[in-house]
């Protein structure tokens, strides 16, 4: 058998598939969730765990957003409600409340954070040309925590800047 | 067969940085005559050279062959041990140590400094032909050996033991390196040759017998034979025209074996014997081909590799004693889980001697881990005897170190940050401690001044003692300084202790004239603050003229705490127990509001000032009132404050863990821990604490002082 036959059997990206379900597909993955009514994204190999909510131990003096800290299985994690960081929606804790706990590799090592959000919802694909930048004039999330935007049939998913959301502003005094 | 040489690489490295220790503290003591410290320093050396050839590091191995080569003179006595040939053995030490770490770090290193070594080692060497050695039986011995550098005929008989290969030797590598010297004729007796049934083929069963003509002394063919001479019986004799002089005999030399044995197991090179005979491997096999790294000219600082791990070697008791006890656990548990199957309350006692056994060994488990991050001070006392080496000759002080307690067992991380102060406080004891010679004989003191270091363990923590015997710390010279300065009041009346804590006040410094060795008034704040970062403290006690001495307090284990845990409203805090002076229920008659509703508690002769934590924090608390509610009195920094609590909880070690790693640092927070239930809590730092409530004072004075400038 010679190389170019060979060569001819190996599929191409995207081509796999098992009873219809795309398993190995072509772009990023991200795992898309609910703040208020909007459709938010991070990519999903940052993501550690999704965690239901628990009480979480308070930081003195920290600012509103960061709600304290949790012990995940001996790591002090602690807890930032996106929703009162981006400005969105009633900052209400219930038995469904859902914390994604995010981890990246940043330059003084890994950080673990986990982010309160309404709902966790989908799994999506996303190439890397499918998103689009967003506007420039936008609401009450800083530019600067946002990656992109993708459409998701009718809806606008935002892309999340995870490295971005892993950095806390100091107390203020 | 080949073996993927580079995962040796990291053990090289290690032992390399072993054997440099090893040479240099030997140096230090090394003495005409004795001829064990110099082997143990040429087996270091030689060590180092053999395995940094292995791997191919041909810098190190040129360098260290140099270090070897005047060693091998001082060991042979055809060379006198003199100071100034110690002094560029100990600077090549320092070189090859650079070359090391050059390695380990894949930088480039200081090649100035380690040329200008090199070319002052080969000067030495160069100059031992012409300078004539005092000793005449030696001066013989040399110069019949420099006669023999001749071409000579030497035959060699090479009978090696059966199991040579099995040790990582192969016979052909060392034929090859004859072949270097010069024209080899080798000549296998297979004699000993079983026959093919009865063959084991991992045994080595030929002699050799090689004629070697070249311009070479017999040292050189022994080293050829250094890794193996404890496997064979080797005999070299020289023919000279055709006429045999006395065959030597070489005997193998017993301490030598240990240290061999070991590197030479590390190149592992199992190659059967009969393959051997047939089919010769290329000798390149057992050295990858690494090409040398490029060598900039400009000297590159080297930057410490942030993926540095770092490694701990542990005693195999250690290891054991955990073991055990990890057995006993598991033993532990399963009676326990037996209880569970089927509980009723009859079993309540054996539950409770079940639960008591657990907690002992959860105890000892705890301790045996935590005993494996101890080392012996020893580490971090090694660096002294060169330290005061190199200052004593700067000085020209004579200085003896005397180090006791060198066994005592510290954490690690403790012990990598309390380094840097220990040599600054060394430093300064030669400097400022130790008077110079004249003025010691003047005083009718030992012309040679003494530095003790000790390390003791005293309660839970550990103290290190830093003495000199020299002049002592000048009381008023202190104190009129302190008032230049403005740090106290001219009539202020100060104990000696007091005074003495003067000295660790930034930029301060009684030195006459900075001196490059220490004297500029940075450093002695360094030093303490530093030790107080390790949740230390410093004292100093001085009697002037005998000596002063810096006693240094740390606490055995960076990593569990001792603390009291208090309530303020839902949350739990930590105390660390060691702050705590006293817990008390507040007395309506002791408080007393002052100057703007600061509240002071009178604690016997103290004013002690109140922080409510609930305000500190902006927390919701039960108790706001001051009259009702309890006191945990603590002191950092000479200051007393009382944290105001909700409730005295109990007293326990906890783990500490750091808000660093996932956060940030949190001002008033020193850490975090988890509790029993799992939950987190948050572990006070005293300091912090004093701090917030200081500067929120301040603003509020600056708030209130304002408008009284606007007043007319």
């Amino acid at each position: 058998m010679d190389i170019q036959s060979l060569a001819a059997e190996i599929p191409v990206e995207g081509e796999y598939s098992l009873e219809g379900i795309d398993f190995i597909t072509s772009g990023e993955q991200y795992l898309t969730f609910l703040l208020g009514s909007e459709q938010y994204a991070v990519n999903i190999l940052c993501v550690e765990e999704i965690r239901s909510w628990e009480n979480p131990t308070k930081i003195p003096n920290a600012p509103d957003d960061v709600k304290g800290v949790i012990n995940m299985r001996g790591v002090i994690v602690p807890i930032i409600d996106l929703r009162l960081k981006f400005n969105i929606g009633n900052a209400v804790y219930s038995d469904i409340t859902v914390v994604v706990v995010l981890k990246v590799e940043l330059e003084g090592g890994t950080k673990t954070m986990g982010f309160i959000v309404d709902a966790v919802s989908d799994v999506l694909n996303a190439e890397e040309g499918e998103i689009k930048n967003s506007p420039a004039f936008g609401g009450s999330v800083p530019q600067h925590y946002i990656d992109g935007l993708v459409n998701v049939g009718n809806n606008v998913v935002t892309i999340l800047n995870v490295e971005a959301l892993q950095v806390i502003q100091p107390h203020s005094k | 067969m080949s073996i993927d040489l580079s995962q040796f690489i990291p053990s090289f490295l290690e032992e390399s940085f072993e054997g440099l220790e090893l040479m240099e503290s030997s140096l230090l003591n090394l003495e005409q005559g004795d001829d064990e410290t110099i082997n143990s320093i040429f087996r270091a050396a030689h060590s180092i050279k053999g395995g940094a050839g292995t791997f191919g590091f041909d810098n190190v191995t040129e360098f260290t062959h140099l270090v070897e080569t005047l060693l091998d003179e001082m060991r042979d006595g055809r060379r006198e041990i003199v100071q100034g040939d110690v002094e560029i053995l100990l600077e090549s030490v320092d070189c090859m140590r650079l070359l090391i770490e050059s390695i380990q770090n894949d930088t480039d290193c200081d090649d100035e400094k380690i040329a200008i070594t090199s070319s002052l080692l080969t000067q030495t060497l160069d100059g031992s032909v012409s300078t004539p050695v005092l000793d005449d039986a030696t001066d013989n011995y040399s110069s019949t050996v420099k006669q023999n550098n001749t071409s000579i005929t030497w035959v060699i008989e090479f009978i090696p033991e059966h199991h040579l290969v099995q040790t990582g030797n192969d016979p052909l590598f060392l034929f090859n390196a004859l072949a270097e010297l010069g024209s080899v004729e080798i000549e296998a007796n297979s004699a000993e040759l079983p026959s093919l049934n009865d063959m084991d083929p991992e045994e080595l069963y030929l002699r050799w017998k090689i004629t070697l003509v070249a311009d070479t002394t017999e040292d050189d063919i022994k080293e050829i034979f250094e890794w193996v001479e404890d496997e064979c019986e080797l005999t070299i004799s020289q023919e000279l025209a055709g006429q045999s002089s006395e065959p030597e005999s070489v005997k193998s030399e017993p301490e030598l074996s240990v240290t061999e044995q070991n590197i030479s197991a590390q190149q592992t090179e199992p190659s059967p014997a009969v393959s051997e005979e047939i089919k010769p491997a290329p000798s390149e096999e057992a050295v990858p081909a690494k090409p040398n790294k490029p060598v900039s000219p400009v000297a590159s600082k080297p930057v410490k590799s942030k993926t540095d791990v770092g490694s701990i070697r542990v005693g195999v008791d250690k290891v054991d004693n955990l073991i055990n006890l990890m057995g006993e656990l598991v033993i532990t548990q399963s009676m326990l889980s037996e209880l569970g199957n089927d509980f009723d309350l009859s079993k309540v006692e054996r539950l409770n001697t079940g639960l008591e056994q657990l907690l002992q060994n959860t105890k000892e488990l705890q301790e045996s881990v935590m005993r494996i991050r101890m080392l012996p001070i020893s580490f971090a006392f090694n660096r002294f005897p060169r330290l005061i080496h190199d200052l004593s000759k700067k000085t020209g002080k004579q200085i003896e170190l005397v180090l006791k307690g060198e066994q005592t067992e510290l954490d690690k991380t403790v012990m990598e940050q309390i380094g840097d102060p220990l040599v600054h406080l060394v430093r300064n004891a030669v400097d400022h401690g130790i008077e110079p010679t004249e003025t010691r004989i003047a005083n009718g003191k030992p012309e040679q001044g003494v530095i003790t270091l000790d390390a003791y363990h005293q309660g839970g923590s550990i103290v290190i003692e830093i003495n000199d015997d020299g002049g002592g710390i000048n009381r008023n010279a202190v104190f009129e300084k302190a008032v230049e300065k403005g740090v106290v009041e001219a009539n202020s009346s100060l104990t000696d202790s007091q005074v003495f804590d003067l000295i660790f006040e930034p930029g301060f410094s009684t030195a006459k004239e900075l001196s490059d060795i220490s004297g500029r008034g940075v450093g002695m704040d360094v030093v303490k603050k530093n030790i107080q970062a390790l949740g230390g403290r410093i004292q100093v006690e001085s009697v002037e003229g005998q000596g002063s001495s810096f006693k240094v307090n740390l606490p055995l284990t960076l990593a569990i705490l001792d603390g009291q845990l208090v309530r303020v409203g839902t949350e739990i805090y930590i105390i660390p127990l060691i702050t705590i002076v006293e817990s008390l229920q507040t007395q309506k008659n002791l408080i007393n509001r002052v100057s703007g509703d600061m509240v002071l508690y009178r604690l016997r002769e103290d004013n002690v000032p109140v922080l409510p934590i609930y305000q500190l924090f902006n927390l919701a608390s039960d108790t706001t009132q001051v009259e009702d509610s309890l006191l945990v009195v603590v002191e950092a920094d000479g200051q007393k404050v009382g944290l105001m609590v909700d409730d005295l909880l109990a007293q326990q070690q906890v783990v500490i863990k750091s808000l660093n790693d996932n956060y940030q640092q949190v001002e008033g927070i020193s850490g975090a821990t988890i509790l029993g239930d799992g939950s987190v809590a948050m572990i006070l730092d005293i300091p912090g604490i004093i701090n917030i409530a200081q500067n929120s004072s301040r603003s509020n004075q600056y708030a209130s002082a304002n408008p009284e400038e606007v007043l007319p």
